[in-house]
């Protein structure tokens, strides 16, 4: 039976490069796929392009290729990434670079675009794409003089079409995480786009991969303090079979852990309706996989199902919701909480005289209520606190003034301060607005362009 | 009866999608499994995450990995871009609703080890 392994090589817009690289040499792997992108990661490649047209991709993407380029030239594993986000052909343009100062000037490197519809929305609107709020049904007039972005979530489609064009990387924008590594399943394996089990199949495994070492002993629940070697976690490798079962594993000789209780953790990651995962190439029924351990950090992946895949394609849309300015102070034992809580009262008023207006406020005593909030429970006096005030304004001003406000308290306030100050300057706050738009509104202006590193356009 | 809590026993993570989180809970055993989904609730659920879940909690049954799986509904302060919060993306949620404590019979805990972690 036909097989292929596939790897992991980034699992967010941050990730170590370690990983790939140890997944290029130790894996075994033809292919290597790096999801760096989120619903966050979205907003934050926009705010890039607002500043600069020419970025908008990750800007860790040309130093990843430097250092992956070569060993997987050597090796001949191909990279498919949707580093790309924002601006995928600027990131594509950056990747030959890369290659042409290594001399790799044959190396052949594809774009897929066209999920970008922040140009389209009106002529969307006019072809009777709605874009209603997914969640809450509102309309989307609500927020669209705010929008700076919106994308469709594409399938794997484009993907396998660059691999058929003989593509050695491939970089695009918003293709599902998910999609990124099921193209090469279906590209190597000969899987039908209507071959709802397998394809379901590919849908389980690269969600079981695209955040890296959270499928391999990363952020585990369970026996944390027994997983070997975290600082070098090998990230998942497939080794896909033409029917769709799989083993699941990591590089030889890696830290972390693969077994059953690290991967379904993994399984229902970020997931809503397990029984209709919905992806752009298929509907994946995420109760239907049997994880099995096979052997030490072998697992194995089989039985998925699924079914046709949904007309619509989601879209994410972000809208500007104002600028977030922050505040922080420590303050010891005794009465930590107390102090923090009446400085939070100070700081007010301060804002007030200042002049400043935020459109919410939001304080956490970090260290007593900040992640757990009404169920946090109060058995010892704790040691110490950092008090956090966030803050949102209309404007970037107001919010970058908004810290300033609390510094007095380093002289006036409650007593026994620790650090203070002002953790970065004034952020953008993006609200998202998810939707869904028929495909043949997206899928005819999606592109796939295959171009030697040589070639300077 | 004993009253456990479910840190003590069970596995858990959180994500976020938009103003959505979800949070798995995963069972060790078929019979504490039967505990859960008769003690976890929505309604429990929804009580535990106070101000954090301004709206609806849904579970989803999960056996083939003995799971439940909880969706919180405007849940991360408008979605992670938005959020004025320290934890955006609502990846504590998973120990928060491990707090939870519920009650089980005696002859449910056969065969679980309850978790030790390093002091």
């Amino acid at each position: 039976m036909r097989t292929v392994r596939v790897g992991a090589g980034q699992g967010f817009y941050g990730d170590t490069p370690a990983g790939a690289l140890d997944v290029a040499r130790n894996g075994d792997v033809a292919y290597i796929c790096f999801d760096a992108l989120a619903e966050l990661t979205m907003a934050i490649l926009q705010k890039d392009r607002m500043r600069n047209p020419e970025g908008g991709y990750t800007r860790d993407l040309p130093p990843f290729m430097r250092l992956l380029l070569p060993v997987a030239r050597e090796r001949g594993i191909r990279l498919i990434t949707n580093a790309g986000g924002m601006n995928p052909a600027g990131a594509a343009a950056a990747v030959r670079g890369v290659a042409r100062d290594l001399g790799m000037h044959e190396l052949r490197v594809a774009t897929v675009s066209g999920d970008d519809l922040t140009s389209r929305l009106d002529e969307l609107r006019d072809a009777g794409a709605a874009l209603d709020h997914l969640d809450t049904g509102a309309s989307i007039n609500d927020v669209r003089s705010r929008v700076v972005f919106a994308v469709a979530y594409l399938g794997a489609r484009p993907v396998v079409e660059a691999l058929r064009q003989d593509a050695d990387v491939v970089v695009t924008g918003r293709v599902a995480d998910a999609s990124l590594f099921v193209a090469p399943m279906v590209h190597e394996l000969g899987w039908a786009w209507d071959d709802w089990d397998r394809l379901a199949a590919g849908t389980v495994l690269g969600h079981l991969m695209e955040c890296s070492g959270q499928a391999t002993g990363g952020n585990f629940s369970g026996d944390w303090w027994d997983v070997p070697d975290l600082d070098r976690v090998g990230y998942p490798v497939a080794e896909v079979r033409e029917d769709g079962t799989a083993l699941l594993t990591k590089p030889h000789g890696s830290g972390g852990r693969v077994s059953v209780d690290t991967v379904k953790e993994q399984l229902l990651y970020e997931v809503l309706d397990p029984r209709t995962y919905m992806n752009p190439d298929v509907v994946a029924d995420f109760t239907s996989a049997k994880l099995r351990d096979v052997e030490p950090d072998v697992v194995e992946v089989s039985g998925v199902s699924g079914s046709a895949r949904p007309d619509a394609l989601k879209v994410i849309a972000g809208y500007l919701d104002g600028w977030m300015g922050t505040a922080m102070i420590g303050y010891s034992w005794p009465d930590a909480e107390a102090k923090a809580r009446r400085a939070a009262v100070l700081i007010d008023k301060l804002a007030q005289r200042a002049g400043l207006e935020p459109l919410e406020q939001l304080v956490e005593v970090v260290g007593v209520d900040s992640l757990h909030g009404d169920a946090a429970t109060r058995d010892d006096q704790v040691n110490e606190v950092m008090l956090r005030v966030a803050a949102r304004f209309q404007s970037e001003e107001e919010a970058a003034r908004f810290p300033r406000v609390a510094m007095p308290l380093a002289l006036n306030g409650p007593p026994f301060i620790g650090g203070s100050g002002s953790p970065g300057g004034p952020r953008a706050l993006l609200g998202v607005w998810p939707s869904l738009v028929a495909r043949e509104l997206v899928e005819p202006h999606v592109t796939v362009d295959v171009q030697p590193a040589g070639v300077t356009t | 009866m004993t009253r456990i809590r479910l840190a003590d026993v069970a596995h858990a993570r959180s994500g976020d999608k938009g103003d959505l989180a979800n949070v798995a809970l995963f069972a060790p055993t078929d019979s504490l499994y039967a505990a859960f989904k008769r003690e976890v609730t929505e309604e429990r659920v929804r009580q535990l995450f106070g101000r954090f879940v301004q709206g609806r909690v849904d579970r989803y049954e999960v056996p083939n990995v003995r799971a439940l799986n909880f969706v919180l509904h405007e849940a991360l302060d408008g979605g992670a871009a938005r959020s004025l919060r320290s934890d955006p993306l609502g990846k504590s949620y998973g120990s928060l609703l491990l707090r939870m404590e519920i009650e089980v019979d005696d002859a449910e805990m056969d065969g679980v080890t309850p978790r030790r972690p390093p002091r």
